[in-house]
């Protein structure tokens, strides 16, 4: 168990190296000028090449990657060209709404999944059957960008049901209201979520109900549901967890777009600011948060298969 | 006869139970289970009907495909209902079981009827503790608490021989070896002390030396629990010794049944014979050849005219191809039934015979 997790762990920082070079040179791949956000479009050559030397940005692009780098480590992000506000604190006020909406969605997800998935697998080709797979299809063309604009139309703009853009309310403030402004974005994440835990939980039930056990568990007298529930349903849970880390960055990614599109102050809002400001280290320190998070998120995964699956060997 | 409110019209000579008080256990009167399959339906049991008594055990023996299995399932009415149909009677106890609602169904499994199957790695769950797999049949049937059904689950472990329970109860089967973990299957079974146990090939997937162990954990078992036993197996070496009666079965039929000793001493069926041959003894010299049935058995999604085993029998005639022999039973014992136009040596054996069969 120990070497397992120390490999695991050695993989993981190389893997972290690779995403901070990655991160720290797409962003510098980015068209404009820091200076031009930071003095205006009409500052001299001069000060424009004295704030240049002031941010480091004249020297050679690995020479740049080592302070960035050895600052990084120290646990110093450093700080917006243009707020002055340092990065871990951007990070600090706007990571949490990601996290509160992702683990909303989540759970809005695999409580629609599970026991749909059940329902169906229960009686393949079945009316339910037949009706859930045919919306799951449904569902899978309609992308988070197009959803939430259909959403906030008709249960926003027509019904009133939830709030519109712009109408975050802080946990801190009120938490029936932060999770009513939170409801309409997390049903848009986890609508792309239960597309594909349901399908990947259905097709799994439906091989593991052929199983041997299932009529040894039949045999005994056991209640269908219980069958489901308690014999079924964990060893046809692999492939769900494995979806679900894959999901994670396009959950991530999926996020973004809607906060950005409802002005939800989380990364996701942040990291657009920053990129149209050219705000070198904000981005930088965002995408860098963003990359560990999954990964480790990914890591708690991996971990995961064992505690379902007991033959998943750990060495 | 009546038993429980049913009407159970007990012919003696069909279903005679030698010595085993009145009242049998089990009656299967013409049961037919058909697989609705693409290629048109699959007779897998064709009309089968025997009779089992308080105690008795019962060896069904058949080659792979002659429907042995299916038959288990089918008197305990396990099969998914969808794609099967089940025709005839299974009166357990006196209660009726073709076509029985679920809910009645699901009080006996487990309960009064238990199964112990073929493969116990595919038989256990393996994301599910032993423990558990025990105890849940208790605290359903037997309405135990948590701690009273680990009692239970323990004192099981202890008795199918499985050494420190108290630690195997908390493993996951992956970690027992196979003869253990069949051990467990059985407890599992015995759990509730059923009066039926049916056995499904319970050896096939083991050692040699742990298959004889297993076996005669099910013998003492069923000494101890007053237990009837019907153990479904291909090797006629594993019922020899351990049952009372055996009924060989061939393309979903039983072609003969009769009391242990009979069916080894006085073989009607050439098929029987031809079983009895490929078995392999200690009393042959090492390394000879077993004899083997030529042919194979018949595709049952075909519908058979005559004996099914005619194509493969060398004592076939030419009535053996186009009509199919009833089950008779023998001149000197009514319980020893064959189904077969040309018994082996001394047609004698046949009381009732039928005109053409006699000579």
């Amino acid at each position: 168990m120990a070497r397992y997790l120390l490999r695991r762990f050695l993989t993981l920082l190389g893997i972290l190296f690779a995403i901070s070079v990655g991160a720290f040179l797409l962003v510098h791949l980015l068209p404009g000028d820091p200076t031009v956000t930071i003095l205006g479009p009409n500052d001299t050559a001069h000060n424009r090449a004295v704030l240049m030397a002031q941010l480091g940005l004249n020297q050679p692009l690995w020479h740049q990657y080592l302070t960035w780098m050895s600052n990084v480590l120290q646990g110093n992000l450093g700080q917006s060209f243009v707020t002055h506000q340092s990065v871990s604190s951007a990070l600090s006020h706007a990571f949490p709404i990601d996290l509160e909406l992702i683990i909303m969605s989540q759970v809005i997800a695999l409580v629609i999944a599970i026991p749909l998935a059940l329902a169906s697998a229960r009686r393949p080709n079945g009316h339910l059957d037949r009706a859930s797979t045919t919306a799951s299809f449904a569902l899978l063309a309609l992308p988070p960008f197009i959803l939430v604009v259909l959403l906030v139309l008709i249960f926003s703009v027509h019904f009133h049901v939830f709030p519109g853009p712009s109408s975050y309310v802080p946990l801190s403030q009120n938490v029936v209201s932060n999770l009513h402004s939170l409801a309409l974005p997390a049903i848009v994440l986890a609508l792309g979520s239960v597309v594909i835990y349901f399908r990947v939980l259905r097709a799994d039930l439906i091989a593991t109900l052929q199983e041997e056990f299932i009529t040894v568990a039949r045999s005994k007298g056991l209640s269908d549901r219980y069958i489901m529930w308690r014999h079924a349903l964990r060893p046809s849970s692999i492939s769900l967890l494995a979806s679900a880390g894959l999901n994670i960055s396009s959950l991530v990614a999926g996020a973004f777009v809607v906060e950005f599109l409802l002005a939800i102050p989380g990364l996701g809002f942040e990291l657009v600011n920053s990129i149209q400001q050219v705000d070198y280290l904000m981005v930088q320190g965002i995408a860098l948060f963003v990359a560990v998070v999954v990964v480790v998120l990914n890591f708690i995964l991996d971990f995961l298969f064992s505690v379902i699956d007991p033959r998943i060997a750990r060495d | 006869m009546t038993q429980g409110g049913i009407e159970v019209d007990l012919d003696v000579e069909r279903f005679p139970v030698a010595g085993f008080g009145a009242a049998p256990l089990l009656v299967v009167d013409d049961l037919h289970t058909t697989f609705t399959t693409p290629r048109g339906p699959l007779r897998a049991v064709d009309g089968v009907s025997f009779s089992l008594g308080h105690n008795e055990t019962l060896g069904i023996v058949g080659e792979s495909g002659s429907g042995k299995t299916v038959l288990s399932r089918s008197i305990m009415s396990l099969l998914p209902r969808a794609d099967v149909e089940q025709t005839g009677s299974v009166v357990f106890d006196g209660r009726e079981m073709v076509g029985a609602p679920a809910k009645e169904l699901r009080a006996l499994w487990g309960a009064k009827i238990a199964m112990v199957f073929q493969d116990p790695m595919a038989a256990l769950n393996p994301v599910v503790r032993i423990g558990r797999q025990i105890t849940e049949s208790l605290r359903l049937h037997l309405d135990l608490d948590r701690r009273e059904a680990t009692a239970q689950a323990l004192s099981l472990l202890g008795q199918v021989g499985i050494a420190s329970p108290e630690i195997r109860i908390r493993s996951y089967p992956h970690q027992l070896s196979g003869g253990m973990r069949q051990r467990v299957m059985i407890a599992i079974a015995l759990a509730c002390s059923p009066r039926l146990l049916l056995a499904d090939e319970p050896t096939t997937g083991l050692d040699v030396t742990v298959q004889a162990q297993i076996l005669d954990l099910l013998v003492e078992m069923q000494a101890e629990r007053n237990m009837a036993v019907i153990l479904v197996t291909h090797d006629l070496g594993v019922v020899a010794t351990r049952a009372d009666r055996i009924a060989v079965m061939y393309a979903g039929r039983i072609v003969e049944i009769a009391a242990t000793e009979r069916i080894f001493g006085d073989t009607a069926m050439p098929y029987t014979r031809a079983l009895l041959e490929s078995t392999p003894r200690i009393s042959n010299a090492s390394h000879t050849r077993l004899a083997a049935i030529d042919g194979r058995p018949p595709d049952l999604s075909v519908p058979i005219t005559g004996c099914a085993f005619s194509e493969r029998c060398p004592s076939a005639t030419e009535r053996c191809g186009i009509e199919a022999p009833p089950l008779t039973s023998a001149r000197d014992d009514p319980t020893h039934l064959f189904a077969c136009w040309n018994p082996l040596p001394g047609a004698l054996r046949v009381r009732s015979a039928s005109k053409g069969a006699s000579s």
